[in-house]
């Protein structure tokens, strides 16, 4: 609970500071009050955990695990934002309270344990993120992916929002717990109004994580979007969606599986060869990243389609590694564009010439995500298909492998781009603390990939 | 001393590397592959060769997946370790003349893929195993790509899909049967425990069998094999088909067969069918190849389908054959690709109508060359001709008429050879071959000791023999034991 009191109160202290020009604190402040939120998170590890606040909130192992994932990853990005943000407006204070109040929100995601509480935790990190991807006011694209956004995104809230008044109106209850004792005692009642209930919460959930066919406004919005808020969006954001669907399933509809799991089999399948055959096609790494990431949405799906005890674990671990892959992907385009003004593939040529060491994390990265060993990202990959395996979801397994091939392609052409076509560039230049940020990442995959032990463990 | 001195030395030796400068870069490579070698010596020496694994190592790696550290070297593996250890510092040796862009990532890359193949050839856990398999193919395709020739690009990416899909499917395989032992564990032992049905053999089958069938390669999944072979730096050439396709040849031995020997029974025509058209297949194609470098591509596709017919036909003396023939095999192709790489260096091309009459102004190189020809095409007293005569032997005790299409190998590729060797080395001189200069410094050293062994091992085989000999016995009855349940 100390986590969320920290982060909702953060941006405000932010807030004030920008009212009163402080502009050099203000990325010291941000990082110190999230890394105080994430020790607070982390003393509450193995605590009892029982629901709090009328059964509103739970912070267990799971809460603990996914905020502390969420809150590096924003810190990450954030190290990754100085001297970004400035070039854009000159409010910059806005851009940390707002992701400092879409994080809050997230927060209240990955631990509700109430209907209620969900709505608001996916509210509150949607209206900030509607605002981030409209920042730059004068720009077209920007504007574009914002209203795209807000109005898909209202759309689905209606869905999810239907979804849960059906529940309610079946079970009498909003509590998690209640909903599954409902469940449990009328195993054998055919409820139309609930299980509708449950199908509108599918499609309101899966357009959060974007999901195919919910995916129309992710490439858009995330082109148009700054790319470090693309960069929040499909790692942070995706994550706490992926991170509340599993709660919501795996605490309420585990019993009825046999009704929804066929339903989000075939979303799966087809998210999967939505996101990698559309990358595919992409001249913009920007695009593509957007287009892998519905794909990887799809990976992320398995655990839910086989829930059991692992699916936990193996989330956080897909995760993880996706999100800090992602944060290396998105830190070199960033400082590619600075140099080159474009998004393609192009911008990439020749690339490890002159910056070795950009190449060759932007290399570890792209590998991860292909999930090849000796990365994190073959190590969520292996548990995703252990755990699909292990409920005998082979078809969802061979059809996830050629996907995987597929997905070989567009890796690959950044590696190509960068190792063997030639071009003549300067050198792009990289700044201390994206060294950092990058440098630790790829590090982190790589130690992930090799001894997963430390992290698979957790949950 | 345990096994896993021999897997963590080449990752180390790859890290130092990467801190010298210029030629001694080549020099510190060579130092390190030669302690690698040393350590295999050492192993070697302390060998008892009976069934059991030795050097074993064993620990807890990804503990909730089950997933353990294990490794050990029992006969099979010791002949695996001494190939890829032996023949690194050869190809290292061969590259003595080359000047690489960015050497030391080169080797570093050769050493890092060297330590990805000796665990494969000594893993015993399935996990281990994968993460290998894919360890040995991240730096190949960097080799191929960063080092290779004008199409490099397009046909290293297909290289690299192509042996990427089929590991997929492995990957999907070893799952599959660590989920079904009791314990759901990776560990090998408990994998040849299982006893699954028919119809779950069969797919476990298909799931290695196309990993290692595209490795080796197999008729119809060879495509990505020459054109990877011709573009590849001739070093990446010979640590592809010297060491890397005999994972795929390891793989078939130790892990498709005996963990599904129901599954390989039902399949076991179709895959001996699939190996005899490619010998056929591949030697009818290298007749009319007028690169070098390619036709040694084709004749090795050929040299490997009679290999994987001779492990197909699963009898002692097939898979003892196989064993013997992988090492010779790679010291051989290794001989073949370095004679084309000295060819194409001094000549600058590989176009064999253009040349003629190198023996007379070249008399040692062209000792060499016909030394490794003659071990190639499988002359009695040189290494070729043990393991072939084996290998036959053991295609003959499945069925005469495979034995009998398969023996055309032999004859083909004398063919073939022969006739390049007349092309290039016989004759009048022309202007180009004129200009050939003789054998010198490290590729007399290499060519030498090459020559050597071809004639050593073809005397004397039996010490080679003798390694895998009580492990390859005790493989093969055990496997064949469950082939007589699964019949009745």
């Amino acid at each position: 609970m100390t986590t969320l009191i920290i982060i909702s109160v953060l941006p405000i202290v932010i807030l004030y500071l920008g009212l009163y020009k402080v502009q050099k604190a203000l990325l010291p402040v941000t990082i110190i009050g999230l890394l105080a939120a994430m020790t607070a998170a982390i003393t509450q590890w193995n605590d009892s955990a029982v629901p709090i606040y009328h059964g509103m909130m739970l912070f267990n192992n799971f809460s603990v695990a996914f905020s502390v994932v969420s809150i590096v990853s924003t810190i990450l990005i954030l190290l990754l934002s100085k001297g970004y943000f400035e070039r854009i407006s000159s409010h910059i204070a806005e851009y940390y309270a707002i992701i400092l109040f879409s994080l809050a929100g997230i927060i209240v995601m990955v631990s509700y344990h109430n209907l209620v509480m969900l709505f608001i935790g996916i509210e509150i990190m949607s209206v900030s993120l509607y605002i981030l991807a409209g920042i730059r006011k004068k720009d077209f694209a920007s504007n574009e992916a914002a209203l795209k956004y807000f109005l898909m995104g209202a759309f689905s809230t209606g869905f999810l929002l239907f979804g849960i008044a059906l529940i309610y109106g079946a079970s009498g209850s909003f509590d998690l717990d209640g909903i599954r004792d409902w469940i449990v005692t009328h195993s054998r009642s055919n409820d139309p109004l609930f299980y509708t209930g449950v199908m509108l919460i599918i499609v309101g959930l899966c357009f959060k994580v974007g999901a195919a066919p919910f995916h129309f406004w992710t490439p858009d919005v995330y082109e148009g979007a700054p790319s470090l808020i693309t960069l929040f969006m499909s790692t942070v954001v995706k994550v706490a969606g992926f991170a509340a669907f599993l709660r919501l399933f795996s605490a309420c509809f585990f019993t009825i599986s046999s009704f929804w799991a066929p339903v989000l089999l075939v979303i799966t399948i087809i998210t999967l060869f939505i996101g990698n055959i559309t990358a595919l096609y992409q001249q913009s790494f920007k695009r593509m990243m957007a287009f892998s990431s519905i794909s990887h949405a799809g990976y992320l799906l398995f655990a839910i389609v086989a829930l059991g005890a692992g699916s936990a674990n193996s989330i956080f671990v897909y995760a993880a590694a996706y999100s800090i892959a992602s944060i290396i992907a998105f830190g070199a385009l960033i400082l590619v564009k600075q140099q080159t003004r474009t998004d393609n593939f192009d911008g990439f040529n020749g690339l490890a010439k002159n910056n070795p060491f950009l190449a060759l994390v932007l290399t570890v990265s792209m590998l991860s995500l292909a999930g090849i060993p000796l990365t994190a990202g073959f190590i969520g990959k292996f548990f995703m298909f252990s755990g699909a395996l292990a409920h005998y979801n082979t078809l969802l397994v061979v059809v996830a492998v050629v996907n995987a091939i597929i997905s070989i392609f567009y890796y690959f052409r950044v590696i190509i781009a960068m190792y063997f076509r030639s071009a003549e560039r300067a050198e792009v230049e990289v700044p201390a603390y994206y060294k950092f940020v990058l440098g630790i990442s790829a590090i982190a995959t790589i130690v992930i990939g090799v001894y997963p032990a430390f992290i698979s463990a957790l949950i | 001393m345990t096994v896993s001195i021999l897997l963590f030395l080449p990752v180390v030796a790859a890290l130092l590397v990467l801190l010298f400068k210029n030629e001694a870069v080549k020099h510190a490579a060579l130092f390190f592959s030669i302690i690698e070698l040393a350590v295999a010596i050492y192993f070697l020496a302390g060998f008892v060769p009976d069934a059991s694994v030795q050097y074993a190592v064993d620990a807890t790696w990804i503990p909730q997946m089950g997933v353990h550290f294990t490794a050990g070297i029992d006969g099979i593996s010791m002949v695996m370790v001494l190939l890829s250890t032996v023949l690194v510092p050869l190809i290292i040796l061969t590259t003595y003349k080359h000047q690489y862009k960015n050497a030391k990532a080169f080797y570093a890359l050769i050493l890092f893929m060297q330590a990805g193949m000796l665990t494969v050839f000594t893993a015993l856990d399935g996990f281990l195993f994968y993460v290998g398999w894919e360890a040995a193919l991240i730096p190949i395709y960097f080799i191929c790509a960063l080092w290779g020739g004008e199409n490099r690009i397009r046909i290293t990416i297909k290289f690299f899909i192509y042996t990427f899909a089929g590991s997929l499917f492995m990957l999907l395989g070893i799952i599959y049967l660590a989920l079904q032992t009791p314990s759901g564990i990776y560990d090998l032992r408990s994998f040849y425990d299982l006893s699954l049905n028919l119809t779950q053999q069969s797919w476990v089958f298909w799931a290695f069998f196309i990993a290692f069938a595209i490795k080796m390669p197999v008729f119809p999944f060879h495509t990505w094999q020459p054109d990877t072979y011709t573009e590849a730096p001739t070093a990446g050439t010979m640590m592809l088909s010297g060491i890397m396709l005999k994972m795929g040849i390891y793989g078939v031995i130790r892990w498709l067969i005996p963990n599904a020997p129901a599954g390989f029974l039902q399949w076991q025509n179709l895959a001996m069918i699939l190996a005899v058209i490619g010998i056929v297949y591949a030697s009818l194609i290298a007749f009319n190849q007028k690169d070098g470098k390619r036709l040694v591509a084709y004749s090795s596709i050929a040299h490997v389908g009679l290999i994987a017919a001779g492990i197909f036909a699963w009898t002692t003396q097939g898979v003892q054959g196989a064993m013997i023939q992988m090492l010779s095999h790679g010291i051989n192709v290794v001989g073949m690709f370095f004679i084309w790489d000295i060819i194409s260096r001094r000549l600058n091309t590989r176009d064999i109508s253009q040349m003629g009459g190198i023996a007379k102004v070249a008399p040692n190189f062209s000792i060499a060359f016909l030394i490794i020809l003659l071990g190639t095409v499988a002359l009695p007293l040189t290494n070729g001709f043990v393991g072939e005569f084996l290998l036959l032997k053991g295609v003959y005790n499945y069925n005469i008429w495979f034995a009998a299409v398969a023996g055309l190998t032999i004859i083909f590729g004398a063919v073939y050879m022969l006739r390049m060797y007349k092309g290039v080395m016989q004759g009048e001189a022309n202007e180009l071959t004129l200009t050939f200069t003789d054998i010198s410094g490290s590729e007399k050293l290499v060519l030498g000791i090459i020559c050597v062994l071809i004639i050593a091992i073809g005397v004397y085989p039996q010490p080679i023999l003798h390694i895998s000999e009580a492990a390859v016995t005790n493989l093969v009855n055990t496997v064949s034991a469950k082939f007589v349940n699964a019949k009745y």
